[in-house]
Formats: structure tokens, C-alpha cells, sequence
């Protein structure tokens, strides 16, 4: 029976001393109250001859003593629990993205140059990564207990979780959303190696593509290019009859939407624009992109969103 | 006071106290009754927040002359209930069967304008958001969102409408029986809190339904 | 001990011989009589979802699962949650001893509406047979939380026969509240004053005003969730625009204050129970019963902390978070009230006080674990593992049982006319209390190691734990039967209770045990706070 889990992390270790603070002070209360009822059912048991006295009158001094040192504590609490809760859902921006797609019962797993697993993860130490989720029906929870950090999965939607990992090892991979009858098959390994191993494993592993190129033919399979430009340049340069946005350099920048709004235009905006155009139309540009829903998996988006990503500005001439 | 009235009489002071204590209770049931549709409600408005174009081209099929017409005679019916109420606190039991009866047949024009002609267009113009819906595109998820809401707010002011008719009928009745007077009328203040509530839901639901969206 | 040495006789007339015929009983209108049809009716729903328990303990006991489908051990956990949830803790307290006892503390001949009492125990009952039907064609296996689109599009179980029956045991629920809050409000006896009235009159009027204005939410959801499982489109589903999160949202919205639906009473008892046993005035009494209505309306801003890794933003995570630390704080006060309320007081051991007792130990427990799932970066690894299943099980198990317990032994004279066989009940309280925190305690070690909940099988490491959670389970179990043994037993054979066998302060103490149908002779007057405890020079002469 193993009573320890290993804190595989940067962040780890934040969450234990939280949860330790949380232990002590749990133990510190509880001795309190068992003391205290313990005591009490001893020393002022009925047939105990031990004097009673007179009964305090104002006790309301008392009641607002322990409410405030109560609210203080609690505030405490919070903000520790707090902080450490943005940071943990904050990842760099310099983190390497990897794409996670659950499914019933099963995690399908694509690294950026290509390499493909199955209920697998494998991840380098000393490098914050950025897992970038999907669900293709259910909602699952990609949970990592050595990691500290997990986050449900959604159907139709990204979600984001990120981490350092520390300690080279073998950790356990769980689905913490009930998602039907193989939910606790659905379960895994996470493998963090060293950067060479990691390296090695790459090359051993790797396809013949990274998902950025498989996305560019996607790209044009799916007629993009054909509004977009090759290249994502733009209908307009691209001798296109439709005004359609360059999406070279996109990533990353602030969008207009027609409505006011400036969003940014990172994973789930591009995501947003191909699945649900009208939520996200463009300042400036005619509302005539039609909608993808349904006619692109999971996996062939994500690589036509690698591919945009890939993108650089056309240089000014 | 006949005895009927009489029973756990013990512990109310008065009758005052008694009928009191019966409109609390409806009052109290009126506010689950604002929760539940308040949840609805909500949900539409978070729905259409992330959906506006679709809900519009959804709003614009909606039979704008069949919905004014029954608010009109919706609102009618309630207030023709409450003058009813009026009459029989002054004592005209009468009257009130009158107006009982009145307001009681708007209601089932009501029910007949909105389900037998109304949902029976929506279904031929293949509203309805099942396999064959009429908006297809990049519209259509929105569109069959807002029909979602459509059908099922008015399924559910429906059933509550017909419970409201069966209470106005049951007032009807007892009245008939002689059971009212100037004194004891406490059921029909009841069913007239009831039926004006269903008539509030409905003044709530014909904006959302008819005219927003409608002129975009 | 009850100081009784006079054999008590039975009362001629009472509530229970007030017509034996099966129609007397299915018609009455008589708040005791009703109290006690629910009773039953809990009962066996309390035995129905203690069976999956059992066979879900059963099935963890080896790590591949002793029960070959996991299936069917998905069914049995959501059969257990519902059970459990909607036909055991949400009714129990307020149905049984809230339906006998609140006319009686009143001072009131029966409840505001008579007739709505006895239609929400049909309904309830309406209710339970179409979970049992739903139970028996093969159940659900969504989990109790009903997630879309698990439900709406990928179940083969029978979602929508159980929503129904969960739909219909909602109505049971908001004329139980209705009627409780209109009673509270009119039928106060005269000279009770809202400060004059004991503390569980006012956590049943702060239950009741959850019950009314959350269960309508949970009514509209389920009605939506139907829809979409029906028609297959709807609100929740993405594709077409909508949102799952709404599903949740929505949910929690009903769900979170629902559990403070089923831990409220049981405070009210408590809090009945320690004045009582200690006979000293409740420490507190207004911070006490304002603590009990801030729950109730704090109950409703924190729906969110079931949602912290959902997908929701993080500044709603941060309201949500600091909101669920603000509803822990009354909860916190009454603890230190009641162990306040022993100091200096005359503590008798009797079975409800031993349950009692028990109940503040546990709750604590509980409650304090609920502060680790309340600070976010906590909760983020916490969250879905079996530290939830240990911290919701000590506060509704080893909380709210212990205290529906402690009040159906405190009671139980009142009730029935007969005192329980009291080492019998102080075994039974002590067995509960072992069993319990052998069940519960290894799974908060679990879930911080990471074992998933609602998990058919686990990782071998995780077996030795299990195992002694398992072994717990059984001793827990004899505790719940021993109850049921020797209960039933006192009905034919216990000794007869006189009116007032704890010399406790109450109007219920008032009238003989079991009262007659009409409750009280003459309407009682009011002129003494609650807890009227005698000073301490007479106390020690009568102990």
C-alpha cells in the first residue's frame, strides 16, 4: 500500500504544502472539538459534583471573537488557494503545445511534429508544456494525480491545461469525468524522460509528417484556399472573387469581430471560425464563410490549425 | 360561514386568519412557479447571447399575428377574471359566474389559436427541430435552438394554462353551489392570483418569442 | 437515563388508535399519521440504496472488481446516488420527524394545508415506483449529476423513467416546503414569538425556503434534459449551438443547496438534542438561528465550486471559491455553539445524545474537508477522486444520518408510545461511529493518492485501502440494522414512555405520548424563552 504520490512537477509541491496547511489546520480544529467534547461529556457529566457557577450572559463577545478568527482564516486560505489556481491555469507562452483528443474510452494523443499515441504521453523534464483537449462526444477529465492538475474535456470546445514536469518517471493517466461504461478503462500512462530520451523517442516515433504539413494539405483539400489564398494569404491577394482575411501571422494577434468585440485569436478562435462562422464574424469582411461543422474531425482540425499556426506574414514588398 | 369551512378551524384566531393563510400559500407556490420559468428564461436569453443570428432567422417564423391576438385575449381573460373577483366582493356571486364563465372561454381560444392553429402551422412549415428543419446552414443550430425554447415554453404555459382552466371551471362550479358570499370567497382570490400568474409567464414569453429578432 | 420508575400505561386514546382500518391510514389528513407513512417509505428506500452501497463496497474489494460488468456497477452507483439523494436524505428529517413535530413545537392542531401533506406523500410514493420500475428494467448509468451529453446522447439506460420519478419526488418536495414555511409563518401558538420558537422549527423554515425556490430549477432542467434525450437536439448540445456547461450550471444551481436541504434539519436536531441532554439553554440562541438562515441564502451563490476544472472562467472560479469558504463560516459558529451549549451543563448519555455527539465529531470531519475542496488549487487535484466521495459521505452519512438517528431515538416516546431499549441504542451508536469512520477515513487517503471515483476498477496500489474501507462498510452496516431491529422490537415490546421522558423544554413535551389526533387539549400559551432549563441548585437536586 503506497501512502505517498510523487510530486512529478514544478507545481506540485505548491499543492501539497497547501494541502499539508490544510491537514494541520483540520487536525488543530478537530483536537479542539473532540477535546472539548471529550472533556465536557467527562467533566460535566451528570452525576459529576464539580461547580457549575453562573452562566456567562453576553456571549456574543465570544460568538464574534471565533467568527472573525474563523472569516480570517478562511480569507487566508483563499487566497492561497486562489493564486496558486491562476498560476496553475495559466501556462507560458512559450509552453509546446500538445493535442489531446478524448473519446470514448480512449485518449488520443498528437505531438506537434506528428508523433501519434494511444493512452500515452510522453514528455521531456524542464520544458512547460500546454495540453490543448477535446472530447469527440462525452465530457472526459484528463487527470494526471502525480502532475496535481487536471481538467475536463468538452465536445465541442478546447481546454487548456499546462505543466513542468520535473521527475523523470512513469505516471498514472486517469479519465475523471464519468463518461460511460469503459470510464475506468480509460486510463493511461504519462512518460517523462530526459531531453535526449525525449528526443530519441521522437525520431523513433515520428511520421512522415509534422501536423502543420499534414494541415496544409488539409488546408486545401477542404477548399480554404480557395477563399483564403494558398498560403493563407488573403482572397484578395490570392486573385480570389471573395473578400476573405489573410490568416498569415493571424495567430496570436487581436481580431475586430463585427460586433465590437476584440478577441485574440489563438486555438479556439480558429476553431470557433471554422465550426460556428457567425459567432465570430470579422470586422470588415462580408459574412459569407460557411460553417465546417460536421464535416471536419477533431484530428483533421487541429492539423489545419497547426498549419495556420504555421504561417508567417507575407513580407511587405 | 357554513361548516364545511370548518374543519382545523382550531388554531386560526379568525377566518381572516384562515384565508390569509391561503393566499400565502399560493403566493408561496407562485414564487416556484417564477423559478422554474425563471430558469427557462435565463437560459434562453445565455442561449441567444452566444446565438443571435441563428435565433433571430428563428424568431422571424414565428406567427406574430396569432401571438398578438392571444395576448390580447390573454390579458383579457385576467382582467375580466379580476372584475369578477370585484363583483363578488361586493356579494354579486352572479356576476362573478359571469365573468368566471368569459374569462374561462377566452382561455380555451387561447389554447385552440395557439395549439390547434398555431403549433399546427409551425409542424407543416417543419419548425418543429427534428430531422427535416426548415433553416439549414450556418443558421440552423441557432434557429433550432430558438425552437427548442419556442416549443417547449409554450408545452409548458400550455399545461399550466389548462390546470388554470380547470381551477376557474372548479370556481365556477362551487359558486354555482351557492358555496361564496360577501364574506367567504377565498378560493376565487386563489385561482385569480393563479391565472393571472399564467397570464404574466405568457407576457414575459410573447417578447421573447415574437419580437425579439423579429427586425433584423 | 429516564428517571422513570413508575410504570407509565398506555394512553386510551392517541393519534394511533384513532381508527384501524387500512383507509384510515391512506386518507388521513393527520400530520402524525402521515409523519409515519413516510417513515416506511424512507425506510425501505434507505434499505434499497443501502444495498447498492453494499454491493458497491463489495465490488472494490479486489482491484479487477468482483462484479464482472462494469455495467452494472455504473448502474448500481447511480441507483445508489439517486436513492439515496432524492429518496432518502432530501425527505427524511423534514417528512418524518419534521411532519410530527412541527404542529406539536407550534403548538398548532396539524400543519397550514392538511390535504397538500397527505397528496405529497403520494406523490413521493408515485414517485418511488417509478424508480423502482426504472430500477428494475436495469437502471441508469450516468452517475446521479446526469451529465449531458452523456445522457442526452450516449446512455443505453433508462434516463428518462428516472428523471421522471426524480421530477415527480421534486413536487413532493416543494408541498413539504410550502407547507412547512406557511405553517411556520400562521400557526404559530399564541405568544410564540419567532425568538420563542426552538431552534429546529427555524432550520426547518430555512430548509423549506430552499426546497421551494431551488427544486423548480431542478424541475426545468430535467424537463430540458428529457427534451434533448427524446428528441435528440436541445440546448445542451454543442453542435447546434448550445452548451453542456449549461447542464451544469443549471444543475448545481438546484443541487448544491439541495444539500444543505439535507444537512439543515439535521442541525435543528442537534440542536434539540444537546440542550436537551445537557439541560442548559442553547448556547447562542439568535446566531444560532440566523447562522441557519444565512446557509440557506449563501446555499445559493455557490453552485459554481462543483465546476472548478469544468471549463468555467477563472474569475467565476475565484467568486465561487471565496463564497464557499463565506457558507462554511455559520456552519463553523453552530459547532461552537452546541459544544458552548455542554459546557458547564448536566450531560446524560442516552442514545440521542450518543448520536449527537457522534454527529459533531463527524460533521466536522466533514466539514472541514469540504475547506480543502474549497481552495481552488486544492480542489484542481481533489476533485473527482474519492477525497469528494469521503468528504460528501461524512457530512451527509456520518452527519445527517447520525442526526435523522438522534432524532428518531429522541423522538421515538413521543412517536410511538414506547422507550427503546437504551443499551441497545448506545450500541448502536457506537457501532455506526467505528463502522463509519472505518468506511470513510482510507477513502480521503485514497483520493489524495488519485483513485478516481465512480471507477469500476483501479490500479492494484490502491487495493489495501479499499479492502479496509470495505471491511468498515460491513461493520457500518450492522450499526444501520441493529436500529431497525431493536425499533421495531420497542413497538410491541418497550416500555411505555410517559409525556415527557427527558424532561426536556417544548411544546411537544406538553401532551401525552403518543398524543391524540388533535394534538392539544386547548391551545397552548407561550410565555417562556425556548430551552427554559431550570437553573442549576434545582437541576442538581433532580438529577
Amino acid at each position: 500500500m503506497t501512502l505517498w504520490l510523487p510530486e512529478a512537477t514544478t507545481s506540485a509541491p505548491e499543492v501539497d504544502y497547501l494541502i499539508f496547511a490544510l491537514v494541520l489546520i483540520s487536525c488543530a480544529v478537530l483536537a479542539l472539538v473532540f477535546g472539548l467534547l471529550l472533556l465536557y461529556m467527562f467533566k460535566y457529566r451528570a452525576g459529576s459534583s464539580v461547580d457549575r457557577g453562573t452562566l456567562a450572559k453576553k456571549t456574543w463577545r465570544l460568538e464574534a471573537a471565533w467568527t472573525v478568527a474563523t472569516l480570517l482564516a478562511f480569507f487566508g486560505l483563499f487566497v492561497w488557494g486562489a493564486d496558486l489556481y491562476v498560476r496553475l491555469f495559466q501556462p507560458p507562452s512559450d509552453a509546446m503545445k500538445i493535442y489531446v483528443i478524448g473519446k470514448q474510452w480512449m485518449w488520443k494523443v498528437e505531438h506537434p511534429g506528428g508523433q501519434r499515441e494511444i493512452n500515452a504521453l510522453h514528455l521531456p523534464i524542464g520544458r512547460p508544456i500546454e495540453l490543448i483537449m477535446t472530447s469527440e462526444d462525452v465530457i472526459h477529465d484528463f487527470s494526471i494525480p502525480a502532475f496535481r492538475i487536471k481538467h475536463d474535456v468538452l465536445p465541442g470546445r478546447y481546454e487548456t491545461l499546462w505543466f513542468q514536469a520535473e521527475k523523470v518517471g512513469t505516471y498514472h493517466l486517469f479519465c475523471t469525468q464519468f463518461c460511460g461504461v469503459d470510464h475506468a478503462q480509460m486510463t493511461g500512462d504519462i512518460v517523462v524522460m530526459s531531453d535526449s530520451d525525449f528526443e530519441k523517442w521522437l525520431e523513433q516515433n515520428g511520421t512522415s509528417e509534422t501536423l502543420a504539413v499534414a494541415g496544409k494539405t488539409l488546408f486545401m483539400r477542404y477548399g480554404c484556399s480557395g477563399c483564403h489564398g494558398g498560403n493563407g494569404i488573403g482572397g484578395s491577394q490570392s486573385g480570389s472573387t471573395v473578400r476573405a482575411p489573410a490568416l498569415a501571422g493571424l495567430y496570436g494577434s487581436s481580431v475586430t469581430l463585427a460586433d465590437g468585440r476584440v478577441v485574440i485569436a489563438d486555438d479556439r478562435y480558429f476553431r470557433d471560425c471554422v465550426l460556428l462562422p457567425d459567432t465570430q464574424r470579422v470586422a470588415g469582411y462580408p459574412p459569407v464563410m460557411p460553417s465546417f461543422a460536421g464535416q471536419i474531425s477533431e484530428e483533421d482540425l487541429l492539423k489545419i490549425i497547426a498549419y495556420i499556426k504555421s504561417l508567417a506574414p507575407e513580407k511587405p514588398s | 360561514m357554513s361548516e364545511a369551512h370548518l374543519t382545523n378551524e382550531f388554531q386560526y384566531s379568525s377566518a381572516g386568519h384562515r384565508a390569509e393563510t391561503a393566499i400565502s400559500g399560493m403566493w408561496l407556490f407562485l414564487a416556484t412557479e417564477v423559478l422554474f420559468f425563471g430558469a427557462l428564461l435565463l437560459s434562453w436569453i445565455y442561449c441567444r447571447h452566444w446565438n443571435q443570428a441563428g435565433f433571430d432567422a428563428g424568431a422571424r417564423q414565428t406567427q406574430l399575428a396569432i401571438g398578438t391576438i392571444n395576448t390580447v385575449i390573454l390579458v383579457t381573460s385576467s382582467l375580466v377574471y379580476s372584475t369578477g373577483l370585484a363583483f363578488m366582493e361586493a356579494g354579486n356571486t352572479h356576476r362573478l359566474i359571469q365573468c368566471c364563465a368569459i374569462a374561462w372561454g377566452l382561455g380555451v381560444a387561447f389554447l385552440i389559436l395557439k395549439f390547434g392553429i398555431e403549433w399546427h402551422r409551425d409542424f407543416a412549415e417543419h419548425l418543429f427541430p427534428g430531422q427535416d428543419f426548415a433553416i439549414s446552414g450556418s443558421l440552423g443550430g441557432g434557429a433550432r435552438l430558438f425552437f427548442v425554447f419556442y416549443f417547449v415554453s409554450t408545452a409548458l404555459h400550455g399545461l399550466h394554462m389548462i390546470v388554470g382552466l380547470i381551477l376557474v371551471g372548479w370556481i365556477i362550479l362551487r359558486a354555482r353551489r351557492g358555496e361564496f358570499s360577501f364574506i367567504y370567497f377565498t378560493p376565487v382570490v386563489v385561482v385569480g392570483l393563479y391565472w393571472s400568474f399564467v397570464d404574466i409567464v405568457w407576457i414575459l414569453l410573447y417578447p421573447l418569442i415574437y419580437l425579439v429578432g423579429r427586425g433584423s | 437515563m429516564s428517571a422513570t420508575t413508575i410504570e407509565t400505561p398506555a394512553p386510551a386514546i392517541s393519534y394511533l388508535t384513532d381508527g384501524f382500518t387500512l383507509r384510515s391510514w391512506l386518507l388521513t389528513t393527520d400530520h402524525k399519521r402521515i409523519a409515519l407513512l413516510y417513515l416506511g417509505t424512507i425506510t425501505i428506500f434507505f434499505f434499497i440504496g443501502g444495498i447498492a452501497a453494499a454491493l458497491i463496497r463489495y465490488n472494490l474489494i479486489v482491484p479487477e472488481g468482483m462484479i464482472a460488468s462494469a455495467e452494472t456497477y455504473n448502474r448500481l452507483f447511480t441507483m445508489h446516488g439517486v436513492v439515496m439523494v432524492w429518496f432518502f436524505l432530501i425527505p427524511a428529517v423534514p417528512v418524518t420527524l419534521g411532519n410530527f413535530v412541527v404542529p406539536l413545537m407550534l403548538g398548532a392542531r396539524d400543519l397550514a394545508f392538511p390535504k397538500l401533506n397527505l397528496a405529497s406523500w403520494y406523490l413521493f410514493v408515485v414517485a418511488g415506483i417509478v424508480a423502482v420500475y426504472s430500477l428494475l428494467v436495469g437502471g441508469v448509468d450516468t452517475g446521479w449529476t446526469f451529465y449531458t451529453p452523456l445522457t442526452t446522447e450516449y446512455s443505453k439506460g433508462h434516463v428518462v423513467a428516472t428523471v421522471v420519478a426524480i421530477f415527480i419526488a421534486g413536487f413532493s418536495s416543494i408541498a413539504t416546503g410550502l407547507n412547512f414555511i406557511v405553517t411556520i409563518h400562521r400557526l404559530r401558538a399564541p405568544g410564540m414569538t419567532w425568538y420563542r420558537m426552538p431552534v429546529f422549527l427555524w432550520s426547518l423554515y430555512a430548509t423549506s425556503v430552499i426546497l421551494v425556490l431551488a427544486t423548480p430549477v431542478l424541475a426545468m432542467t430535467l424537463i430540458l434534459l428529457v427534451f434533448e434525450r427524446i428528441f435528440h437536439i436541445g440546448v445542451f448540445d454543442p453542435a447546434i449551438g448550445g452548451d453542456p456547461l449549461l447542464f451544469q450550471h443549471l444543475f448545481w444551481f438546484y443541487s448544491h443547496p439541495a444539500v444543505y436541504v439535507m444537512i439543515l434539519p439535521g442541525f435543528g436536531v442537534i440542536s434539540e438534542i444537546i440542550p436537551a441532554f445537557s439541560r442548559k439553554r442553547i448556547f447562542g440562541y439568535k446566531f444560532i438561528v440566523w447562522c441557519s438562515i444565512s446557509i440557506a441564502v449563501i446555499s445559493f451563490l455557490v453552485w459554481g465550486h462543483h465546476m472548478f476544472v469544468a471549463g468555467t472562467s477563472l474569475y467565476s472560479a475565484l467568486v465561487f471559491s471565496i463564497l464557499s469558504y463565506m457558507v462554511a463560516v455559520p456552519s463553523a459558529i453552530k459547532v461552537f455553539n452546541w459544544i458552548g451549549t455542554m459546557h458547564k451543563g448536566f450531560i446524560r448519555f442516552d442514545a440521542p445524545m450518543l448520536y449527537a455527539v457522534g454527529f459533531i465529531g463527524l460533521f466536522t470531519i466533514g466539514g472541514l474537508t469540504g475547506l480543502f475542496v474549497a481552495a481552488l488549487a486544492a480542489d484542481v487535484h481533489l476533485t473527482q477522486t474519492y477525497f469528494v466521495v469521503a468528504h460528501f459521505h461524512y457530512v451527509m452519512v456520518g452527519g445527517m444520518v447520525s442526526a435523522f438517528f438522534a432524532g428518531l431515538h429522541y423522538w421515538w416516546p413521543k412517536i410511538t408510545g414506547r422507550m427503546y431499549p437504551e443499551m441497545w441504542g448506545r450500541a448502536g451508536a457506537l457501532i455506526i461511529f467505528i463502522g463509519f469512520n472505518l468506511t470513510f477515513f482510507p477513502q480521503f487517503i485514497l483520493g489524495y493518492l488519485g483513485m478516481p471515483r465512480r471507477y469500476h476498477s483501479y490500479p492494484p496500489e490502491f487495493e489495501v485501502l479499499n479492502v479496509l474501507s470495505s471491511a468498515g462498510a460491513t461493520i457500518l452496516a450492522a450499526g444501520y440494522l441493529l436500529p431497525l431491529a431493536y425499533l421495531t422490537w420497542s413497538l410491541f415490546h418497550g416500555e411505555r414512555a410517559p409525556a415527557n421522558p427527558w424532561s426536556a423544554t417544548g411544546l411537544e413535551w406538553t401532551t401525552q405520548s403518543p398524543p391524540f389526533t388533535e394534538n392539544f387539549d386547548e391551545t397552548p400559551m407561550v410565555t417562556d424563552p425556548p430551552y427554559n432549563y431550570p437553573p442549576f441548585e434545582v437541576v442538581r437536586g433532580h438529577v
